[in-house]
């Protein structure tokens, strides 16, 4: 007999006869921490929902201790020990913390009311357990991102959950609220939890995980110890090939200054901003999730304009209002919700693509929709989108396709500045590489890029200047060569210098 | 990887069928034929051509407003004071006609809808000047246009032998072959398809409905968008209440009462999505259709009239769990 809590033997799953999964092994170990890695659209999320039973497998077996088990749905699932966490966070927002961990479940007193104390009590008696620190009656929609995770994993616990299934956990949280999560995924290992982690941030991975699983295509490419692999083997793993340049930035000579911005201030996310952008050069903005990065971007693009300040473009200031406006002044920006902000996913992606520039594609108001689909299909070539045909709705395509779409669909307005936030935010190695590649070349034409990125292998392998905002002010401006990781996080951290204090 | 190809193992009859039922309407169109033959065994006398003209005919004025409410459901809004934009402005024309027996026929129906455009236009700017949800905004108009007609008829109201002919002939007329009423819905009709899937505007529409923050970042102006939907909103219940006052040949303090929820239940039993961004002219035409058949075949089949409204009710609600049974089962079909 195996030691294996949980196993899956060659799991197959189709979609409309189109095979996803191709004879899929897994395997977890009490107590150990199994990363799951692989592209976008590898195949990983079909085999989560394949454990959590969202999805039955066409063929292959699942063992639970053992024994053979089958899941017809997720409650079952659950009642086996299994919980998933997604990236969508699914808190009721209007519940408190001990509310939430406890929902469908709470503890009740005669005649069936709900037993408020013992609820709080035991929320309270849970969190200690974990070494989560959390207001119990904080409303669950005043939380952060990473706070809301805790609740989830609390959740998790209290079902005495025994397999913990994580869908990169990690992709929006700050680096200390990483560290508290690495923490408390530990100590539940101590306790004899199995996890399954899945990230794109391979540093993650060497730093918590004891094995690695990869997937590529729905194949099965390995199982290996995290210790016995590298990180180029990991990437060779996955694409299946050699990415030798992550961060493919060419040396381009800045030209004039295209983008002034003077002690711009907004609604209380920021303050005195000051800075200059030039043709031909990537600034990267690093700092904290929160940090007010996103609300600068807002204001310059005209989503939520500045209160004061002054914005010049090539010398001659102008207000900046609303993007219809931004767009004809040659901006463009890329925000860094797909979902939210990028996309209209129930349209196809012809119409994502034209959407910022349905005048040009039309005359006395008609569309002319032989312009538009030649537009559409060239830039979505250009970007190398991935799809059935230009008429795929949005919402079909995997992370990276989307993120690509949406490139093409601000790269189609001909920008001369490009504002980019977190541009490979929870995409793959390989897409990464071709958006690197990409805004590499758009600089190298001439095209001034403004990124904002959390991720400082990015920051620091793409920005000709990197700015650090600190609580909604500048704290950091490094120039390519003297930045370095300490120094940005030194600066992305540190209390705000005495004098600018609001 | 998508439902886009019908299965390849399927014979050619069933991909054929597959193929029919992938359409968003398909739904609908199969509970309008299982209710034809339905009615048409217990009586004969539904399936006639004069019988279908009478439907047509009944169905026109409430395609009419229902394409106008969809624009505005489209966009996550709701426009419940169509009813009393129509009794208004019916109204009006009414009065304006029984004072100017002369006037021409083509000058009072664009008089009509350029009153239904103005109270439109007074929804537009509670809504996007005022900050008003829609449905209350709309709410608070409906009664207050209800009360203007009051007002304007003082209570009175427009009998058949005050309005001249030629304004009864302009819904009943029929040199073209069909009612002209039937033709105006039609041409209504495509219309809207035509400025709802080919222009530009059309498009923004789908766009603010479907996402408006995005929409927003790709630089289409929202509430230039709402102001306008609410504005066409207006113009079709103007029209519409030129025909109406035209067909029934009269013009009362409650005309077209209670019609604001006939137009939303068009539109949504044909498909239209009350949280926006999706719907198709073709089906609320459908769903318009639907309404009217379970109309006429509750009167043909002889339902007592006590019970024709309950019994109304639950066919539409009948019509739109089949749809949904259906949509269910193409979209698992399409994913084995």
């Amino acid at each position: 007999m195996s030691d294996y809590i949980f196993e899956l033997k060659n799991i197959t799953k189709r979609f409309s006869g189109v095979e996803v999964l191709h004879q899929v092994p897994f395997s977890l170990l009490p107590g150990e921490v199994h990363a799951l890695l692989g592209e976008n659209g590898a195949g990983k999320s079909t085999l989560v929902k394949v454990m959590t039973g969202v999805h039955q497998p066409d063929g292959g077996e699942i063992f639970l201790n053992g024994v053979p088990t089958e899941f017809s749905d997720t409650r079952q699932s659950r009642q086996a020990g299994i919980a998933a966490i997604y990236q969508e966070l699914s808190l009721f927002p209007d519940l408190d913390v001990a509310e939430n961990i406890f929902v469908g479940r709470q503890p009740t007193a005669v005649g069936g009311r709900i037993d408020w104390r013992k609820l709080y009590a035991e929320a309270d008696k849970l969190l200690a357990s974990l070494g989560v620190h959390l207001e119990l009656k904080q409303k669950a929609r005043n939380l952060s991102i990473a706070q809301q995770q805790m609740v989830e994993i609390a959740r998790a616990v209290s079902i005495n959950a025994r397999i913990l299934i994580m869908d990169e956990p990690t992709s929006t949280l700050t680096l200390n609220e990483v560290a508290d999560l690495f923490r408390l995924v530990r100590r539940l290992r101590q306790e004899g939890t199995a996890i399954i982690f899945i990230s794109h941030r391979l540093e993650e991975l060497f730093e918590l995980a004891d094995r690695v699983t990869v997937l590529r295509d729905g194949v099965f490419v390995d199982t290996r110890q995290i210790k016995d692999v590298s990180r180029d083997d990991l990437i060779r793993m996955m694409v299946g090939r050699k990415i030798t340049n992550m961060f493919p930035k060419q040396d381009v000579q800045a030209g004039k200054v295209i983008l002034k911005v003077d002690r711009l201030s907004g609604d209380g996310t920021f303050r005195d901003i000051s800075f200059e952008l030039h043709e031909g050069e990537i600034l990267g903005m690093a700092g904290l999730v929160g940090a007010g990065r996103t609300n600068v971007a807002s204001a310059i693009f005209g989503v939520q304009p500045a209160t004061s300040g002054v914005i010049q473009l090539d010398g001659r200031q102008v207000q900046i209002t609303s993007p219809q406006q931004a767009i004809a002044l040659g901006l463009a920006y890329v925000p860094e919700d797909r979902q939210l902000h990028g996309l209209i996913p129930p349209m196809n992606i012809t119409a994502n693509i034209s959407l910022p520039m349905l005048g040009e594609y039309s005359r006395h108001g008609w569309l002319r929709e032989k312009e538009e689909r030649s537009a559409a299909y060239k830039e979505a070539r250009q970007m190398e989108v991935r799809a059935n045909n230009i008429w795929q709705k949005a919402r079909e395509l995997s992370g990276g396709n989307q993120q690509k779409v949406v490139l093409a669909k601000w790269l189609a307005t001909n920008p001369r500045i490009l504002i980019l936030d977190e541009p490979t935010r929870g995409i793959d190695v390989g897409t990464k590489a071709a958006v690197h590649a990409l805004m590499s070349n758009l600089a190298s034409e001439g095209m001034a890029i403004l990124m904002i990125s959390s991720e400082l292998p990015e920051v620091l392998g793409m920005s000709d200047r990197i700015l650090v905002m600190r609580e909604g002010y500048l704290t950091g401006h490094f120039t390519r060569a003297e930045a370095t990781q300490e120094k940005i996080i030194s600066a992305a951290t540190q209390s705000v210098t005495a004098g600018s204090e609001p | 990887m998508t439902a886009q190809n019908p299965p390849a193992d399927r014979s050619g009859f069933s991909t054929l069928l597959w193929n029919i039922a992938r359409f968003r309407e398909a739904g609908i169109s199969i509970f309008i034929l299982i209710l034809i033959v339905a009615v048409t065994m217990r009586n004969p006398a539904f399936l006639t051509a004069e019988n279908f003209k009478d439907i047509l005919l009944n169905i026109s004025i409430l395609a009419i407003v229902a394409l106008g409410q969809t624009m505005v459901i489209l966009t996550r809004g709701i426009d419940l004071s169509v009813s009393s934009m129509v009794g208004l402005v019916a109204m009006m024309v009414s009065f304006l006609v029984k004072e100017n027996p002369d006037l021409s026929i083509p000058l009072v129906v664009l008089l009509g809808m350029l009153l239904g455009a103005v109270l439109g236009m007074f929804n537009s700017l509670i809504i996007t000047i005022g900050k008003v949800p829609p449905i209350i905004a709309t709410l608070g108009t409906l009664s207050i246009y209800r009360g203007l007609v009051f007002y304007y008829s003082q209570g009175t109201w427009i009998n058949s032998f005050e309005l001249p002919r030629s304004f009864k002939e302009l819904s009943k007329g029929t040199p073209l072959g069909l009612p002209n009423m039937v033709i105006i819905a039609i041409l209504v009709a495509v219309i809207v398809f035509y400025f709802l899937n080919y222009s530009r505007t059309g498009r923004e529409i789908y766009a603010v409905g479907s996402n408006p923050a995005a929409a927003q970042f790709a630089g289409i102006r929202k509430d230039r968008i709402v102001f306008l939907v609410y504005l066409l909103s207006g113009i079709a219940s103007g029209l519409a209440a030129v025909l109406w006052a035209s067909r029934f040949e009269s013009a009362q303090t409650n005309t077209a009462l209670g019609f604001e929820l006939q137009t939303v239940a068009a539109a949504v039993v044909g498909g239209v999505s009350i949280s926006g961004g999706v719907g198709t002219v073709p089906g609320v035409l459908l769903g318009a259709l639907l309404l009217g058949i379970i109309q006429n075949a509750l009167t043909i089949v002889r339902i007592s009239p006590f019970w024709q409204l309950a019994a109304q009710g639950l066919l539409i609600l009948i019509a739109v769990i089949t749809d949904k049974w259906i949509l269910a089962r193409v979209e698992r079909t399409g994913k084995r």
